[in-house]
């Protein structure tokens, strides 16, 4: 018992950050902006968000820092792909290599300036830690679901995003850019401005999920290599993995989260997988679900037709 | 009659071609103006710099009397103008509810259920069956059709244009259309319809425009006119052609359809039971309005479609289930000129001696391509045919329409070919470049050569061709001698055999 | 309501006009790397003198030690975009250089590991032709699923870098592992080692020779002729008697193959074991060179000799200036300045002055209805 909720309280803890990271790229590829920037917004937004904290000390400040930062970078993106329409893999692989180049750079001046790698007090600490939530019949009350209040966020977060797309007039509007960008132009939609739109906040987002990793993950500690580190391209995966839908995403996000601790959970006794595979898992399972999709053929599937194309009226 | 809609010397140019040249039009309310003329006349670009999908390189649009600038679909919106396209711009995975509603503010105080029924009133009464909740991708054509409609009306469009709408429906599909359209019009609303088909013109417009080769060419009221008129008006003034139509000794059945068929991909039949012999040293000529099935034809016997039934033989052998790249060595050429001009026949990015290699690129046993051979074909080509390029070496995207297409036919040509399939190999030339085309195609007639010509002019069919074959909806309509026909006869089995509609 | 910048296609800039455009580029990208340099506080000069000395300028025992580095830094990256500019010639985006890299080293390494004993040449060949076969599976995979079902390659080639990368991981801590306590191969043995030419393991030489091979292969090969006639338009393919999906497989086999390789020459020329870290992002960075270079082989070769000097370069700055992932950030710049100019080469741009909008006319007519 202690060790599931020590499991789950495991599994949500390395979640969190890729639930936003999931829930921003979502958002991008809803307008059909395929931006494989996300591992480089969320270094930004993991300096950011370290940075603002360490300087002005407010949550609130560090957090804002960290979606200003990474959607500043998503408007780099915007502009080349959709005003610009440059290659969308391209402008996003490069902005992966900007983002964490800057990240790197700037920590380590931060760090020079600080004369060794700075820590976050831990009065800021205590300003988003989790709620420890006592679990009733779990024996003694050492072991507490532990809730962070950003996982919470997050969570509201994609449930709003599902709101959004499901029941608003501008969700729609969003959904039509990312399938049928001519159709949603025809109808009156502005293309541009959804995508842009789309991919700054999804880009905002997604540097909040890094913000998560440097404040929390990393425990207060500027520790670049050991943070970010991957959770982009995990949360590009999860994308296809929850078939575009945010409500899935938060199942997805924990269930991901879960692979990357379950191996300390898992006895050997009961199934020896080596480490690795227990890493590999969720971008095995995200092809199966590419192939699977692509085979049904299915327009259920989610994937929004027009992904990784830039919309130009007057193409002929 | 209140003017809706007045075009200005609207002018637009795709590069070097010149899609809408001073076009003038007036369109008012409460009438149905047609808009007629060939495929690549101009009428869809023109509509669609009405709708704002393009934007004119010259002229002014005035709307009720004032001028304005349509600069997106969502301007021309505001502005009272709805256009449902050819293909049609709906977004499958949505409702019609969805397509309906898509990029409209909702209504303040309007409740979603008030909003469904505002537009099921609209429905009815324009007496439309359509469910609200059934998906795009799950409708037929017609019904996708009325989607578009729903939401032009939805969007308080008065001038309303559609874009050959009648092309994918059944007979009693148009018919359910044209009275809608009519209601339309009752209601005081300003219809366009863009078509090429004449009887179409005739039954439901009040006024007609000709388009020829981006020029309006003439306005007239319906009622005045008749299909003889409107025909000459399209197709252009029967100018003096002089072609020449050499006898030649005819090697029969080099190639032999036989109850031909071809699905298309909504699964209708894009050609119905097809039979017809081709002889080697003869000019067999295409005939029919765009659609019928011209294409198909072309893609079936050059193996690039797969036949449903029937035998293609080529000297005797059926060749149906051949690969593309074993009818080519056959000897069987085919070349089509697409609408786009570049489409399929040529590589736009290469150059001519690339573009020369497109379907000999195989010869020869090492694995290296033989440039040299392909680069003096181009520079003879450029030579024997006048073509004007910046050299060999310039890209064919470079090229103005005229020059590509004698970069293709000559490719052809000059790989000696048995049986020469050619669609369409004058559109968009001027007279000069033509007879060049004519000259090349006479030729080979003269050496032996079997050719299939699909074309649009029926002069110049009548003049070239020593037989013409009619298609009309996919079905051989009848295979006439070129030299005892007339225009007229020609006419009335393009469009099925009736005379008028 | 008119908008005011409008945005048209262009007919083709001459050689020139682009050569002059991708000049501007490269000039503001100089500028604004300058601009990023000198808001931390280092003058942009400096620091970029440094990058080139580091680059070229070794130390006082091995003046060469430096170009050195720069090369070893230049043949895997160089080999990379090799690979992947046959399979964007053909519109196939494989992201997947990295995962295909890998999976090269790993064949590669199962006979480093098993079958040292062997003469150096018959070892050497073997893994070569190991890593073909590894890196070129690796690539047909998604070829297989994209002609099959056609299953996005973008994300498929992305997901099957991970599974490559802990399929090492997993060799490492397991199979593989020869360190006690410690998930490592550990060093191969001497006799897989390249050998050396100049100073650097014999892969620069293979590298040119593929430079020149690629050329060949794309500009003069039938098989070239065809990926390009697939990457313009499948129809046209079609058209011309091609065998779309055969192209496509062989191509992807292909490039596979020649990231494959670049994982080969990593591991038995430069690091001497299998790790995770073999790629040193060369897989992510060869997709930007190909582009850039439009993928032309030989500019592909100078993009990646830039970009090995920007690298290199930039490990040489003392850490108190700047850190040396300034060359990510510089190297990003000037991929978005790229990236920016490639819409001045295909689109221009007409500006609307304002102007007075509504002019009204038919007077006659509006006094009439009123």
């Amino acid at each position: 018992m202690d060790n599931a909720i020590n499991f789950i309280n495991a599994a949500l803890f390395a979640g969190t950050p890729l639930l936003f990271g999931t829930l921003g790229e979502l958002i991008s590829e809803k307008a059909g902006c395929l931006n494989l920037g996300v591992e480089g917004m969320m270094w930004v937004g993991a300096f950011a968000g370290f940075f603002a904290a360490l300087q002005t000390g407010s949550a609130m400040l560090s957090l804002l820092a960290a979606f200003g930062a990474a959607a500043l970078c998503a408007a780099v993106y915007a502009f080349l792909t959709v005003t610009l329409r440059a290659n969308q893999n391209v402008t996003g692989l490069t902005l992966t290599t900007f983002g964490v180049g800057l990240s790197l750079v700037l920590g380590s001046a931060m760090c020079q300036a600080n004369g060794g790698a700075p820590n976050l007090p831990g009065s800021f600490r205590d300003k988003i830690a989790a709620f420890k939530i006592p679990i009733p019949g779990s024996g003694d009350d050492v072991v507490k679901l532990a809730v962070y209040p950003l996982t919470i966020f997050a969570i509201v977060l994609c449930i709003s995003a599902a709101v959004f797309y499901k029941k608003t007039r501008h969700g729609l509007s969003v959904r039509a850019s990312g399938e049928n960008p001519a159709a949603a132009d025809a109808a009156g939609v502005n293309v541009s401005a959804m995508k842009y739109a789309s991919i700054i906040l999804g880009g905002g987002i997604c540097g909040i999920g890094g913000a998560f990793m440097s404040l929390v993950t990393a425990n207060g500690a500027w520790m670049p290599a050991g943070i970010v580190n991957g959770f982009g391209w995990i949360a590009v995966a999860l994308v296809i993995f929850v078939r575009w839908k945010p409500m899935l995403a938060i199942l997805g996000a924990f269930v991901f989260g879960a692979f990357q601790s379950m191996r300390y959970y898992i006895p050997d006794s009961v199934i020896s997988i080596p480490n690795a595979f227990y890493q590999m898992l969720p971008f095995v399972l995200t092809l199966i679900v590419l192939i699977v999709t692509s085979m049904r053929k299915s327009v259920h599937a989610g994937e929004p037709a027009a992904i990784g194309v830039n919309y130009y009226r007057e193409e002929r | 009659m209140k003017t809706a809609i007045e075009l200005q010397n609207i002018t637009k140019r795709f590069g070097t071609v010149v899609a809408n040249d001073n076009v003038n039009l007036n369109i008012n309310f409460g009438e149905i103006v047609a808009l007629l003329g060939e495929n690549g006349s101009g009428k869809t670009t023109l509509m669609n710099i009405l709708s704002g999908i393009y934007q004119p390189d010259g002229g002014a649009i005035f709307i009720r009397g004032e001028q304005a600038h349509i600069a997106s679909p969502r301007d021309a919106q505001r502005l009272g103008i709805g256009m449902v396209h050819q293909h049609f711009k709906l977004v499958d995975v949505f409702t019609a509810y969805e397509n309906i509603i898509l990029g409209m503010p909702r209504v303040k105080g309007e409740s979603p259920a008030e909003c469904r029924a505002r537009i099921e009133n609209l429905r009815e009464e324009y007496r439309l069956t359509l469910s609200l909740d059934k998906r795009v991708h799950d409708m037929s054509v017609s019904e996708k059709q009325t989607v578009e409609i729903i939401k032009l009306l939805y969007r308080g469009a008065d001038v309303l244009v559609l874009d050959e709408p009648t092309a994918v429906l059944t007979p009693q599909e148009v018919g359910h259309l044209f009275a809608m359209l009519s209601r339309m019009k009752k209601s005081g609303r300003a219809v366009v319809i863009i078509t090429h088909k004449l009887y179409e013109v005739l039954s439901i417009s009040d006024r007609v425009a000709v388009l020829r080769r981006g020029q309006c060419v003439a306005e007239a009221v319906t009622a005045q006119t008749d299909s003889r008129e409107l025909t000459n008006l399209m197709v252009g003034r029967p100018v003096e052609l002089k072609i020449e139509r050499p006898d030649t000794r005819k090697a029969p059945n080099v190639l032999a359809l036989t109850g031909v068929s071809v699905k298309n991909s909504d699964g209708g039949n894009a050609l119905k039971d097809v039979s017809f012999s081709l002889c080697g040293g003869e000019i067999l000529g295409v005939a029919g309005v765009a659609g019928s099935g011209q294409k198909e034809l072309c893609e079936v016997i050059a193996g690039l479609v797969p036949a449903e039934t029937g035998a293609i033989l080529y000297r005797g052998r059926n060749i149906i289930g051949n690969s593309p790249a074993e009818i080519i060595k056959k000897g069987i050429s085919m070349s089509f000129i697409p609408e786009d001009r570049l489409g399929m026949g040529l590589v736009a990015s290469m150059d001519l001696t690339h573009n020369m290699l497109l379907k000999s690129y195989r010869s020869g046993k090492l694995p290296l391509l033989a440039k040299a051979p392909a680069k003096a074909l181009a520079t003879e080509l450029v030579d024997r045919l006048k073509i004007s390029t910046p050299g060999v070496a310039a890209p064919v995207r470079q090229l103005s329409g005229g020059n590509v297409q004698k970069v293709l036919l000559g490719r052809e040509i000059s790989a000696q070919p048995q049986v020469l399939i050619t669609a369409y190999p004058v559109r968009g030339l001027d007279i000069h470049s033509s007879f060049t085309i004519y000259a090349l195609l006479n030729e080979q007639k003269k050496n032996g050569v079997a050719v299939l010509f699909v074309g649009e002019d029926l002069d110049v069919l009548l003049e070239l061709s020593d037989r013409i074959l009619v298609l009309c909806q996919g079905e051989v309509m009848g295979i006439v001698s070129a030299k005892d026909a007339t225009k007229e006869q020609l006419g009335l089995l393009m469009t099925g055999g009736k005379e008028g509609a | 309501m008119k908008d005011l910048v409008h945005i048209t296609k262009r007919p083709e800039r001459s050689a020139l006009s682009s050569l002059g455009l991708i000049a501007a580029a490269l000039g503001l990208a100089i500028v604004a790397g300058g601009v990023f340099i000198a808001l931390m506080r280092q003058n942009p000069l400096e620091v970029y003198a440094a990058i080139i000395k580091g680059a070229f300028v070794g130390s006082k025992r091995d003046p060469f030690s430096a170009i050195k580095s720069t090369v070893i830094l230049f043949v895997p990256l160089l080999i990379v975009s090799l690979g992947l500019s046959l399979a964007f010639k053909m519109r196939f985006w494989n992201i997947g250089g990295e995962g295909q890299m890998m999976f090269g080293a790993i064949f590669a390494t199962f006979f480093a590991l098993n079958y040292s004993h062997l003469p150096h040449i018959v070892l050497v060949l073997l893994m070569f032709a190991a890593s073909v076969v590894g890196g070129g599976l690796w690539g047909l995979i998604p070829a297989l699923f994209r002609v099959k079902w056609s299953v996005n390659e973008t994300l498929f080639t992305l997901m099957m870098n991970y599974v490559a990368l802990y399929t090492i991981e997993f060799l490492q801590a397991g199979p593989w592992k020869r360190t006690p306590g410690f998930a490592s191969i550990g060093s191969f043995d001497a006799n897989v080692q390249l050998a050396k030419v100049g100073g650097v393991h014999v892969g620069w030489i293979l590298a040119l020779v593929l430079v020149v091979i690629v050329t060949v292969y794309m500009s003069r090969a039938k098989q070239g002729y065809e990926i390009a006639v697939v990457g313009e338009s499948k129809a046209t393919a079609h058209y011309a008697g091609m065998n779309v999906k055969k192209i496509v497989l062989r191509t992807m086999f292909i490039s596979g193959a020649i990231c494959g390789i670049a994982g080969m020459v990593q591991i038995a020329g430069s690091d001497n074991t299998l790790s995770t870290g073999l790629t040193g992002n060369a897989g992510f960075s060869g997709i930007t060179v190909a582009w850039l270079a439009q993928l032309n082989p030989f500019a592909v070769a100078v993009i990646s000799a830039l970009f090995s000097i920007l690298e290199k370069g930039s490990k040489t700055i003392p850490v108190d200036v700047m850190s040396k992932e300034a060359a990510n950030v510089l190297q990003g710049i000037l991929l978005f300045f790229f990236l920016g100019a490639e819409f001045f080469r295909r689109y221009s741009i007409k500006i609307n002055l304002p102007q007075k909008q509504v002019r009204h006319i038919q007077k006659e007519e509006e006094h009439a209805d009123g």
